[in-house]
C-alpha cells in the first residue's frame, strides 16, 4: 500500500494492521467467543443431562422458552417495561448527577458539605432501599425508577467530582490567562476537561441500573424481565422461562454497554482514554 | 539608558513551597530583584529546577509570592490577566478543541471574521497549515507546542511570558520560530520574559540575559546583550556575551545541582 499523505485531512487510523494481512486473525473476534459460547452450551446440555434434573432446563428448553415468551407477546413487552424504567431513572440521575459532581468537584465548600454525606450513602446497596421505596411510592413504577436513580446518581456525581478535581491544572490556567471566568469558565474548560471521566461514571452507572432494575422488578412491580423471572418461578417452577430471562437480562445489559460506549469515541472525549 | 517605562518590576521576592515534612519548607527564591523594561526582551537562564518557572508564575499571577513585591504596569500582579499571556512549559493546549479552535481561543470576544483571519495567519506562520482541524492527540509533541504558541501570539497581548516554548522543536523549527518571534516582537512592541536553559537561545533573543543561581535561587548576574539584529553569531560580541554566561553558570557548578550548560 502506498503511504498517503494525510495533510489536512486526519488520517485514516490504521487500528490493528495485522488483523487484515492474517486472515486467520481477521474471524478471530468472532470465532474465538462463538467457539467459548458453542462449548459452554454443550457442558450445560451435558450435565443436565447426566444430572436427570427435570426441573432445571437444557439450553434447549431455554430456546423453546423464549419463543413461547415471543409468541404470547409477553417478551417484547417485559423488556420495554423494563427499559422504560430504566430511561427513566438513569436519566434523572445523569441530570442531578453531572451537575452536582461539577458543583461539588469546583466548589470547596460544598464538597465539605456535603461529601460526608454523600459518602454515607453511596455504599447502602439500592436492594436496601426496596422497602423504603414500596413504603413511599407503593408498586407504581415510580419505585424501580426511585430505586434506578439512587444506584446510579452516586457513581455519576462521585466520577464527576473527582474529574474536575483532578483536571489538570495547566488547563485552568490557560483559561484564566485568557479572562474566561464564571459560567464561561465551566462551560468551555471545566466541563470539557472532565467529560471523560464523567462518560466513564456514565458507563458504569448504567450498568447498576440495569441490574438493579431486574431486582427491583422482582419484588416492586407486576411487569418487566424480573418480575419474569421471579412469576415464572413461583407460577409452577417454569426454569426454563426463568433462564430465558436470565438470558434477555444479559444480552441486553451487553447491548446497552455498546451503546453507551459510543460516548467515549467523540473526537472531544477520545483523548481522555487510553490510546490502544 | 533607562528611559522606558517599566513593565515588570520584581522586589526582594521570596518564594518557599511547604515540604516533605510538616512545617519544612522549601525555599525556591530568595531576594530576587528584576525590572523588565516595556518593550524588552529578557531572557531567563538557570540550572535546572532552580526556580525560573516559579518565577515566572509570580510574574504571571498564577502563584503568590511568599515574601516582596512583584508590580506589573504599575500594580500588583493580582491573578492572571488576558493582557499578558503565558505559554506554559507543560503543555496548556486544550485536547478537546481542534487546532483552529486552540488558536482561537484567546479571540472569542472578536469577530468571527477578525478570529479567522488571525488563526489562519498564526496557523501559517508556525506551520500547522493543513492540520487546523486536527486535535492535539493526533499531532506531534513539537506541534503542539506550536499550537500553543500560536495560541498566545493569536491573542495580541502586550507581554508575553514564555517558559522553555521551544523545548521540544527540532533544530530549524527552533530556529524558524526564534526569527519569527524577534520579528512579532520588533514590529509590535511587545515585551517578552522567555525562560530557557539553552544559553545560546537567550543570547540570540534577548536584549538582557538574567542568569539565576541554583536554588534557593536569586539573580547572579545580568548580562546585557547589545548586539545588532539578526544576531552574528560568530561576531566577538556574541561569543563574549555566551561565555561569560557559561562563566557564571559554571561556577555553580562546584556547588552542585546546575543544569547543563548546551
Ligand atoms: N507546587 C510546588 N510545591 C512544592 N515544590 C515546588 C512546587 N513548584 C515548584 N517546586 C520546587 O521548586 C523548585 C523550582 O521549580 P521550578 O519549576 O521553578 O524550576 P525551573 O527552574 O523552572 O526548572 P526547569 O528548568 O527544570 O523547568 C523545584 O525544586 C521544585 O521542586
Ligand atoms: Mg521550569
Amino acid at each position: 500500500m502506498p503511504t498517503k499523505d494525510c495533510r489536512g485531512e486526519k488520517c485514516p487510523r490504521e487500528s490493528k494492521p495485522n488483523v487484515l494481512k492474517n486472515p486467520v486473525n481477521r474471524f478471530a473476534p468472532i470465532l474465538l467467543p462463538a467457539a467459548t459460547a458453542a462449548i459452554f452450551l454443550l457442558i450445560w446440555h451435558l450435565l443436565v443431562r447426566l444430572s436427570g434434573s427435570d426441573l432445571f432446563p437444557t439450553p434447549l428448553d431455554v430456546a423453546r422458552g423464549i419463543q413461547e415468551l415471543v409468541e404470547k407477546g409477553l417478551l417484547l413487552k417485559y423488556i420495554v417495561a423494563s427499559l422504560f424504567r430504566v430511561s427513566w431513572g438513569f436519566m434523572l440521575a445523569v441530570l442531578v448527577g453531572v451537575p452536582l459532581g461539577l458543583i461539588l468537584g469546583w466548589f470547596r465548600p460544598a464538597f465539605q458539605a456535603l461529601n460526608p454525606m454523600i459518602q454515607i450513602l453511596r455504599p447502602i446497596s439500592p436492594i436496601a432501599w426496596i422497602p423504603v421505596a414500596i413504603l413511599w411510592f407503593g408498586i407504581a413504577d415510580s419505585a424501580p425508577v426511585f430505586l434506578i436513580f439512587l444506584a446510579s446518581v452516586f457513581p455519576i456525581t462521585v466520577s464527576s467530582m473527582a474529574a474536575v478535581q483532578n483536571m489538570q491544572l495547566v488547563y485552568l490556567r490557560a483559561a484564566q490567562n485568557f479572562g474566561v471566568t464564571g459560567m464561561q469558565l465551566f462551560r468551555r474548560v471545566i466541563f470539557p476537561a472532565a467529560l471523560p471521566q464523567i462518560i466513564t461514571g456514565i458507563r458504569i452507572a448504567l450498568g447498576i441500573a440495569w441490574l438493579v432494575v431486574v431486582a427491583a422488578e422482582m419484588i416492586a412491580v407486576n411487569s418487566g424481565l424480573g418480575y419474569l423471572i421471579i412469576d415464572a418461578r413461583n407460577a409452577g417452577k417454569r426454569y426454563d422461562l426463568v433462564v430465558a430471562g436470565m438470558v434477555m437480562i444479559g444480552l441486553i445489559g451487553l447491548v446497552l454497554d455498546l451503546l453507551i460506549r459510543r460516548l467515549e469515541r467523540f473526537d472531544e472525549v477520545k483523548w481522555g482514554y487510553g490510546q490502544r | 539608558m533607562d528611559n522606558a517605562k517599566t513593565m515588570i518590576e520584581v522586589r526582594d521576592c521570596w518564594k518557599s513551597f511547604p515540604g516533605k515534612k510538616a512545617g519544612e519548607q522549601v525555599h525556591v527564591l530568595e531576594r530576587v530583584n528584576l525590572d523588565v523594561h516595556a518593550g524588552e526582551f529578557v531572557c531567563v537562564v538557570g540550572p535546572s529546577g532552580c526556580g525560573k518557572s516559579t518565577l515566572l508564575n509570580i510574574i504571571g499571577g498564577f502563584i503568590k509570592e511568599t515574601r516582596g513585591t512583584a508590580k506589573v504596569a504599575g500594580s500588583p500582579v493580582n491573578g492572571p490577566d488576558p493582557r499578558r499571556i503565558f505559554v506554559f512549559q507543560e503543555n496548556g493546549v486544550f485536547p478537546w478543541l481542534t487546532v483552529e479552535e486552540n488558536i482561537g481561543f484567546g479571540l472569542m470576544s472578536k469577530s468571527a471574521a477578525h478570529r479567522e483571519e488571525r488563526v489562519a495567519h498564526y496557523i501559517g506562520m508556525v506551520g500547522l497549515t493543513g492540520f487546523e482541524k486536527s486535535y492535539p492527540r493526533e499531532l506531534s509533541g513539537g506541534m503542539r507546542q506550536r499550537v500553543e504558541i500560536a495560541r498566545a501570539l493569536a491573542a495580541d497581548a502586550e507581554v508575553l511570558y514564555m517558559d522553555e516554548p521551544f523545548g521540544a522543536l527540532d533544530f530549524l523549527t527552533r530556529l524558524k520560530m526564534r526569527a519569527d518571534l524577534i520579528r512579532i516582537w520588533q514590529a509590535e512592541k511587545k515585551t517578552i520574559v522567555f525562560v530557557t536553559h539553552d544559553i545560546e537561545e537567550a543570547v540570540q533573543l534577548a536584549d538582557r540575559v538574567v542568569v539565576m543561581s541554583k536554588r534557593p535561587a536569586t539573580v547572579a548576574e545580568e548580562v546585557k546583550i547589545d548586539l545588532p539584529r539578526p544576531r552574528d553569531l560568530d561576531s566577538p560580541g556574541y561569543l563574549g556575551a555566551r561565555d561569560r554566561i557559561f562563566a557564571i553558570m559554571g561556577m555553580d557548578v562546584h556547588g552542585g545541582g546546575a543544569g547543563d550548560p548546551r
